[in-house]
């Protein structure tokens, strides 16, 4: 028998196979074709597109308040902090001043929004790994964040509640009780999802080293949110343009160096701690005073472009209007933070195995309607 | 750096710049040849240093078409706005920056396959989110669709 194969001529060589687009590990239907040499993963060449639906030749024809709803139908897991970006951007051009109340509000929001993203983050990254626990844990503990989104706002996911000048109702009477409770609730969860894992040797194995970016090809790809901070790269909007309410409360941006797998993991979980810190802060000094200011019912901006960034659970978004003075923009560009994380997946999955790149894709945390748009 | 400074660094490389204070950031206009060039000391000068292309889109104006870059420095907290004009809108066409900024590689292709520009010397300019046998640049404003555009 040895004799026979010393005899053939082996030779290496390169062949593809496409994983997706319905692979429950892309999340979504994303399509990676991977030129492999055994299984040593060559080159990932991501094939989008599948859930395009031109948000962006939408808007153009659409009123500020109608784009305001297609913003949740990108990244549905931050739509909250989708919405904001809109209504920032057309209430700067408006040169409103939103009333604290909304401010404060929209805050608290905004981190309950990240708190249930980064939770069903937690949960789909487990199940990719192969740990069933987390991703019924993870679902059960989002419950909770919900149910206080379809109390204050009738919606559980796509939720709607900004409008340009403020909020679409005020919120509800059992809403800061609600949100005590939660945090009251998952501050003892949390431990036991990080131990969960992160004390789990095979995960720590799978995690540590995999999927390395440093901090100067993180700035060059444009890698924010908790993927760039893993990686040393200090991006968070929130620290560095502050908007609403963020810059009178005390929290930390986190920051690794270690720039893998298993730091993108702690940044997420930390991040959690820091979310929980900002809702504690503001949750039982919601200002009195208006919820909206009146605004007419047809917004024209004037002519002249806008850029707004905010921190999504994902990245920095962005929304860019150029107008005319139109009641439709001229053209809009969303700056969406999954587009820009996904094109380093190349370079971070080279040299790694097939089973690392689903290790890679969990920790990008990728929403496909976000990259598609 | 501030706004003032910014403008007379681009003025000095760039004598046709035009300049406008917008009410975020400082806008530049340059003609499309000039971009590589600017570009590369933009990123490179100890002084400026942007080396965080957070934005690149491409708009489509009447009579010719303006790549946007909005940049940003993490060195020295400053950012600006590049604008890249291409005075046709019949074959456009301008350098590629995604050798200086690697997220340039997919936002360019984003932009071919919208508005159809074409980016010179990138490594693989295909259409990204629409299908290799499309007809068209759907983002242009006289892209006509009569089966899928709705009409308003």
């Amino acid at each position: 028998m040895e004799e026979i194969i010393h005899d053939q001529e082996l030779e290496s060589k390169e062949y593809f196979i496409n994983m997706g687009p319905q692979h429950p590990s892309t999340h979504g239907v994303l399509r990676l074709v991977l030129s492999l040499d055994g299984e040593i993963i060559k080159k990932v060449e991501p094939h989008l597109g599948f859930i395009h639906r031109s948000i962006e030749k939408m808007c153009e024809h659409d009123s500020y308040t109608q784009i305001v709803h297609l913003t949740d139908r990108m990244d549905y897991l931050s739509c909250h902090i989708n919405n904001e970006a809109v209504c920032l951007c057309v209430e700067q051009a408006l040169q409103i001043e939103v009333p604290d109340r909304v401010k404060v509000i929209r805050t608290i929001i905004d981190e309950l929004t990240r708190l249930s993203s980064h939770q069903l983050w937690w949960g789909v990254m487990g199940m990719d790994l192969g740990a069933i626990t987390t991703f019924l844990y993870g679902f059960r503990d989002r419950e909770m964040i919900t149910d206080i989104f379809e109390e204050t706002c009738g919606a559980r996911l796509t939720m709607n509640y900004n409008v340009p000048g403020g909020l679409f109702f005020d919120i509800h009477p059992n809403f800061q009780k609600r949100t005590k409770d939660f945090l009251d609730y998952f501050k003892k969860k949390l431990p036991e999802y990080d131990t969960l894992l992160s004390d789990n040797v095979i995960f720590t194995q799978r995690m540590k080293g995999i999927g390395i970016l440093s901090k100067e090809d993180a700035i060059s790809y444009g890698v924010t949110g908790p993927t760039g901070r893993a990686s040393g790269f200090s991006c968070d909007v929130r620290k560095h343009h502050s908007y609403m309410a963020y810059d009178r409360v005390d929290f930390k941006e986190i920051l690794d160096t270690e720039g893998d797998c298993f730091a993108r993991y702690k940044c997420r979980i930390n991040e959690m701690w820091e979310s929980m810190q900002i809702i504690e802060q503001l949750i039982d000094n919601i200002p009195e005073g208006d919820y909206k200011v009146p605004t007419k019912a047809v917004i024209k901006l004037p002519k002249g472009e806008w850029y707004q960034k905010v921190e999504t659970a994902r990245g920095e978004f962005g929304v860019y209007i150029i107008s005319e003075g139109q009641k439709s923009p001229y053209r809009l560009k969303f700056r969406s933070p999954g587009f820009s994380n996904l094109s380093a997946l190349d370079h971070m999955a080279r040299g790694c195995k097939i089973a690392d790149l689903v290790a890679i894709m969990s920790t990008l945390d990728l929403v496909i309607p976000d990259i598609d748009r | 750096m501030d706004n003032e400074e910014i403008k007379k660094f681009v003025l000095d490389r760039v004598a046709e710049a035009e300049c406008t204070d917008g009410v975020q950031f400082l806008q530049v206009t340059v003609p499309s040849e000039k971009i590589l060039q600017l570009a590369s000391e933009l990123k490179s000068n100890e002084t400026t240093s942007f080396d965080f292309l957070f934005c690149l889109t491409a708009v489509d104006w009447p009579d010719h078409m303006e790549v946007v870059y909005h940049l940003k420095s993490t060195k020295h907290n400053h950012q600006f706005v590049l604008k890249g004009k291409i005075n046709t809108r019949k074959n456009p066409e301008i350098e590629t920056v995604c050798h200086l900024w690697r997220t340039g590689e997919f936002h360019e292709r984003e932009a071919y396959d919208l508005f159809g520009i074409k980016f010179l010397n990138h490594p693989d300019l295909r259409r990204l989110l629409l299908t290799d046998d499309w007809e068209g640049w759907p983002m242009r404003k006289d892209y006509e669709d009569p089966i899928n555009m709705i009409e308003y």
